[in-house]
Parts: structure tokens; C-alpha cells; sequence
């Protein structure tokens, strides 16, 4: 594949390297002189100087005939423009933006930016599935089958503990994947009983979260 | 009208003390405080401080029954985010994006955005100005 990559900070640096490990074509643009000297010094050919929110600098590098371009400057407004002008101007597959706010994920979906990653947000996820008392976090969200992975510890007083799924009322939009319980993993059918402490993972789509939430008796 | 603007250098200042003259309601937006003082002293409006493409601060300023929206800072990439968040997230009427990149504002044109670009209209005039003629259009 042909990658292009605007942001030479070290996420763009790791991921250039990482790639072309992999075996990819990978463009790096960096619009610094010193830190493009820094990078130029080790990856060669693989780096260029320019901004990548320029259209010259892009069809100069070949973006229309790019796979993907990810942006991942320091700054949401460029990512945001530089895969939009990617999309619009040269029809490039899959644009994935790094997002630093998480509250833009919105503008960047209503956008038509393909695939949106925030470091905030992953992290946000991790700490709040370690917090006593939560029990209902959303890991991930897969975009394109429109379907979000969530993970829920089933405290003691909960009213589905001791049934059997298939007498818990779940919505047809989710699916429980998977239970760990001590250590151990389950992959449930219908006959498998759900016991204090379980660590549910479900599968759902964003509407069916809350039908699944009200289902498995958790508010939170 | 309701107008939010985005950005108060020389050009968010003006505009600002030209609308709320004619009696618009105005809300002018900048994150350093100093460049109020732009601002005409009778200035009637309001003033926040803040980042532009931060959703709270759209709020506050009150984009949610705004008419319009003009985003005049020096960043085109942020008028660029900050007038589509008004445009597509709170369906603001008018909105109106300063970009001095003149293929950026093409571009964002052609994506039906409204556009000024002052590198383009700047050197138009003064193309103007010293040939007596108007430009011609690029094929």
C-alpha cells in the first residue's frame, strides 16, 4: 500500500518506521526544517518537507494515488483539513485522523473522516475500567460494521446474577462474545449462567447500548 | 442578527464594531484578552475568551440561536474546523470562513462553504489599481 503520513512528531515518526517495516510504501510529511533535518537524516527518501494541508504539496507526493493518509499533527484542525482535502481533492480511500479533543469525534465523523483515533479517549477508557464501582465501559467502537465492544463487571447485587442468557431479556441488537470469570474465558450460549464478578464483553450497536444496559440491570 | 464571530484581530474587530453599529447582536470570540481592546470603546456586544473550535465556548457565546457565523482568525485550518462545527453541528444559516490559502478556499467552495479569501481579493485590486484592467480568470 501507499501511505501517506502529515505530522513528523514522534507518532508520525514511529508509525513511518513501523510501516515500512511492514513492507509499505510510506511518504512522511514534515513542515519544520530542523525537526525535517532530524528525520530526513534517518528515513531518507521516506520524509518530505512540506505541510501536508497543502493540495500542491499533496499531488506533488502523489496523493491521488495514495491508499491511505493519516494525519497526525499535533493540531485537530490540521488532521481535520488534511484528510478532508485528501477525501474531496484526491478521492484517497481511507483518511485516519488523530484526534487530541476528544469532544471532535463528532465533527470529524459527521465529516466523513473514516476512522478517528484519540489518545485521550483510549486512555480515558482503560482508566475508567479499573475505577471501583463502574461497570459499563465502552472499549471500542468499530466503525465500519457500526458496532461498539463493551465490557461490564457484573457486580454481586445484580439481578441478572445466577441466570441462564438465555432468560435474560437481551436486545436483538447485542450479542454477549464473550464472559472471563476467574481467569478463565467462556464463549456463552444460551444455557450459560452468569455469576457475580463476571467480566461480560458484548457486542452492540450504539442504540442497542442502553437496551443492553437496562437488560444486564446496570445504570452506569 | 444574531452573529457569532470567531477571532478578534484586525479584521474580527472591525467587523465587529461594523455590525453591532448597524444593530446586530454580536459575540466576538478570541483566546487572548488583549485583542479586545480592538474593539471600537463603545462596542455594545460580548466578549469571550477561548478557543474558537471548542464546543463550549461556541455555546456560550450563543451559536445555538445564532443567525451567523464568521470565523476570522489567523489559522485557516481553524476557520476551516470552526465554521463547519457551526455550519454541520449547530446548523447555523450563514456562515462565513476567511481562508487566505487560495486552492484551500476552492476547495472548501466546492464543499459549499462560504469563502474570502483577502490573498485573492487583495491581489485583484491592486492588479487593478496598476494595470486599470481586471484580471483574467485562470483556464
Amino acid at each position: 500500500m501507499y501511505i501517506i503520513i502529515g505530522g513528523g512528531g514522534d507518532v508520525g515518526y514511529y508509525l513511518t518506521k513501523s510501516l515500512l517495516g511492514q513492507g509499505h510504501e510510506v511518504l512522511l510529511l514534515e513542515k519544520g526544517n530542523t525537526r525535517y533535518q532530524a528525520l530526513s537524516e534517518e528515513l531518507g527518501q521516506a520524509v518530505v518537507f512540506g505541510d501536508a494541508c497543502e493540495a500542491r504539496t499533496m499531488e506533488e507526493v502523489g496523493a491521488n494515488r495514495a491508499d491511505v493518509v493519516i494525519a497526525v499533527t499535533g493540531e485537530d484542525e490540521d488532521n481535520l483539513v488534511i484528510c478532508q482535502m485528501a477525501k474531496k481533492r484526491f478521492n484517497v480511500a481511507r483518511t485516519i485522523a488523530r484526534l487530541n479533543n476528544p469532544k471532535n469525534e463528532l465533527i470529524f465523523q459527521k465529516l466523513g473522516i473514516d476512522i478517528t483515533v484519540s489518545p485521550t479517549r483510549s486512555i480515558l477508557s482503560l482508566i475508567e475500567a479499573e475505577l471501583p464501582g463502574t461497570t459499563f465501559v465502552t472499549l471500542m467502537t468499530l466503525k465500519r460494521a457500526g458496532l461498539e465492544i463493551l465490557e461490564m463487571r457484573v457486580p454481586p447485587d445484580s439481578p441478572i446474577v445466577g441466570k441462564m442468557l438465555s432468560t435474560i431479556n437481551l436486545p436483538r441488537s447485542g450479542n454477549i462474545a464473550l464472559i472471563i470469570r476467574d481467569k478463565e474465558y467462556i464463549f456463552p450460549n444460551a444455557d450459560t449462567k452468569i455469576l457475580a464478578n463476571d467480566e461480560v464483553y458484548a457486542l452492540v450497536s450504539p442504540d442497542g447500548e442502553d437496551a443492553l444496559r437496562s437488560a444486564l440491570g446496570t445504570t452506569r | 442578527m444574531k452573529i457569532v464571530i470567531l477571532g478578534c484581530g484586525r479584521v474580527g474587530a472591525t467587523l465587529a464594531t461594523m455590525l453591532d453599529r448597524a444593530g446586530h447582536k454580536v459575540s466576538i470570540i478570541d483566546y487572548s484578552s488583549e485583542a479586545f481592546r480592538r474593539l471600537d470603546p463603545k462596542f455594545g456586544g460580548v466578549t469571550l475568551i477561548g478557543n474558537g473550535v471548542d464546543e463550549e465556548i461556541l455555546v456560550r457565546a450563543g451559536i445555538k440561536d445564532a443567525d451567523a457565523f464568521a470565523a476570522v482568525t489567523n489559522g485557516d485550518n481553524r476557520n476551516i474546523m470552526a465554521s463547519q462545527i457551526a455550519r454541520e453541528i449547530f446548523n447555523v444559516k450563514k456562515v462565513v470562513c476567511r481562508i487566505y490559502d487560495p486552492i484551500r478556499q476552492s476547495i472548501y467552495n466546492e464543499l459549499g462553504l462560504d469563502t474570502i479569501s483577502p490573498t485573492i481579493v487583495g491581489a485583484q485590486m491592486m492588479f487593478e489599481t496598476l494595470t486599470g484592467d481586471k484580471p483574467k480568470k485562470a483556464q
